[in-house]
């Protein structure tokens, strides 16, 4: 067997994901997860917090309890079963701030912590805030929404 | 033809072999055969690297204990682990004042030292030799995949790094079983790039050198009461079993996996199975020298296997090269 075909018969026989269980795990968590930022906006405003601070709690919310969960050793075995149901809301962006900043606390807050911390959502800070000038460029160009 | 395999003349004896692993490990199938094992995986350390050093210093100190020697009755420590530079193996084994050399054969370290000792002791040059393997399960994780308290999923063929570390000490004079041959194996590439499926980047090295064994020697698997492969897991396993038939040598009967009998696949949620140095290490300290001691095998061959890999050259986009040392275990020595 060459290099060519032991590449694809290695990759024929490997085993596969469970895509329609992932799928449907990411769907009830990642669905719970906002049904859950949902009862929170809720809370707040029954707090009689303003409409837009409420919007801003929520995510600082999430985001805290992501932490909270993440050091104590729960988010991991979570995000195990979750999948993108954890990743793709402001969660899976909280843990992966966090997890290399625990990594990395014993190597100094600047040489480790500081210069780690954004080592996993670096990419997405990156190409986050390139879209979004990309984005506000064209917006700017067409006139669009009078911004001019 | 070109002769490769090595018959070491008076074949040198596994004096003793100690074996520390962490709490998933001693969980597992093998867990009563370990001779310690912490249940908090860090040894009483505070950093994960600094675990893992500790492991390879009980691990040595226990070995010396079990042998009744001192540490000055040694003549050298081959030692190796996964970290960059093999830290674990330097700081861990800086306490005792022994000629030290330290290795990287990647996952197959265990086998490189065995031979690379047993070359040193049967040719005369040292009396006694110890050889020390390690890995760390959160080492490995933070230098290789991503951060341990990072929630990702992981794919059905990668497999756990084991947390464990093993000593063997080898002496001229003999033991409950002898080094008897070995083949040096060789870097072989076949393309792989998926740094979850090591098994299938592996297994071309472990066929590679079972393959040049069995013809070189003229021996078949047949007459081994085990063969052992390092660490390729259900997915590298099943891919030797079946090209190795391909080839002509039906490893059917007495073919296993360390990465397979470290732990209990349908429970412990280790995917395709066992991984790193520490996994062979302490499958051979522990199950394969008592299988020897009870005198329940006698002739066998494990082939200590590696990935050759880095992070970095993973990110260059760089195939990932196998290795597969191959040592010949035997009950008596043969030569």
């Amino acid at each position: 067997m060459n290099k060519r075909t032991y590449k694809d018969y290695a990759s024929a026989r490997a085993a596969k994901s469970d895509t329609p269980k992932n799928c449907l795990f990411a769907f009830l968590v990642g669905g719970g997860i906002c049904a859950f930022a949902e009862a929170i906006k809720a809370g707040y405003l029954a707090l009689g917090t303003e409409k837009e601070t409420a919007a801003i709690l929520v995510p600082c919310t999430l985001i805290l309890l992501t932490a909270i969960l993440t050091g104590l050793d729960l988010f991991d075995g979570i995000a195990k079963h979750a999948g993108a149901g954890t990743l793709v809301p402001i969660t899976g962006f909280a843990n992966a701030v966090v997890s290399p900043a625990m990594d990395s606390r014993k190597e100094g807050l600047v040489p480790g912590l500081g210069v780690r911390i954004f080592s996993v959502a670096g990419p997405v800070i990156l190409y986050g805030t390139l879209a979004s000038v990309l984005y506000g460029t064209v917006y700017c160009l067409c006139g669009a929404g009078g911004a001019i | 033809m070109k002769r490769e395999i090595l018959s070491f003349p008076n074949a040198p004896g596994i004096l003793a072999a100690a074996s520390v692993v962490g709490k998933h490990e001693s969980e597992g199938p093998l867990g009563a055969l370990f001779d310690l094992h912490d249940s908090t995986d860090r040894f009483g350390k505070e950093t994960w690297e600094q675990s893992e050093s500790e492991m390879q210093r009980i691990s040595f100190n226990l070995a010396l204990t079990k042998a009744n020697l001192r540490e000055e009755e040694l003549n050298c420590i081959f030692a190796g682990d996964l970290m960059n530079q093999c830290t674990a193996s330097a700081y861990g084994l800086l306490d005792f004042d022994l000629p030290y050399f330290g290795l990287y054969g990647a996952c197959s370290t265990a086998a490189e030292g065995l031979i690379l000792a047993s070359s040193m002791i049967s040719t005369g040059l040292y009396d006694k030799a110890s050889v020390t393997a390690s890995s760390h399960n959160c080492t490995a994780e933070r230098q290789f995949r991503s951060p341990i308290e990072y929630g990702g999923q992981r794919t059905p063929t990668s497999q756990w790094t084991v947390t464990g570390a093993a000593t063997f000490l080898l002496s001229a004079g003999g033991g409950d079983a002898y080094l008897t041959q070995a083949l040096p194996g060789r870097a072989v590439d076949y393309g792989i790039t998926d740094l979850s499926n090591m098994g299938a980047a592996m297994a071309p090295a472990a066929i590679d050198t079972l393959t040049r064994f069995f013809r070189e020697s003229g021996m078949t698997p047949s007459r081994f009461d085990l063969i052992l492969t390092g660490d390729l897991g259900f997915e590298g396993y099943s891919i030797v079993l079946e090209l190795m038939k391909k080839e002509g040598y039906d490893l059917s009967e007495n073919y296993t996996d360390c990465g397979l009998l470290i732990y209990d696949r349908t429970v412990q949620d280790v995917h395709a199975g066992g991984s790193g140095c520490g996994c062979s290490a302490v499958v051979i300290a522990s199950y394969l020298t008592d299988l020897f001691r009870k005198g329940e095998i006698r002739d066998v061959l494990f082939l200590g296997t590696g990935a050759l890999m880095s992070p970095l050259t993973v990110r260059q986009g760089l195939s990932i090269p196998g290795i597969a040392h191959l040592v010949r275990i035997t009950k008596e020595r043969m030569f």
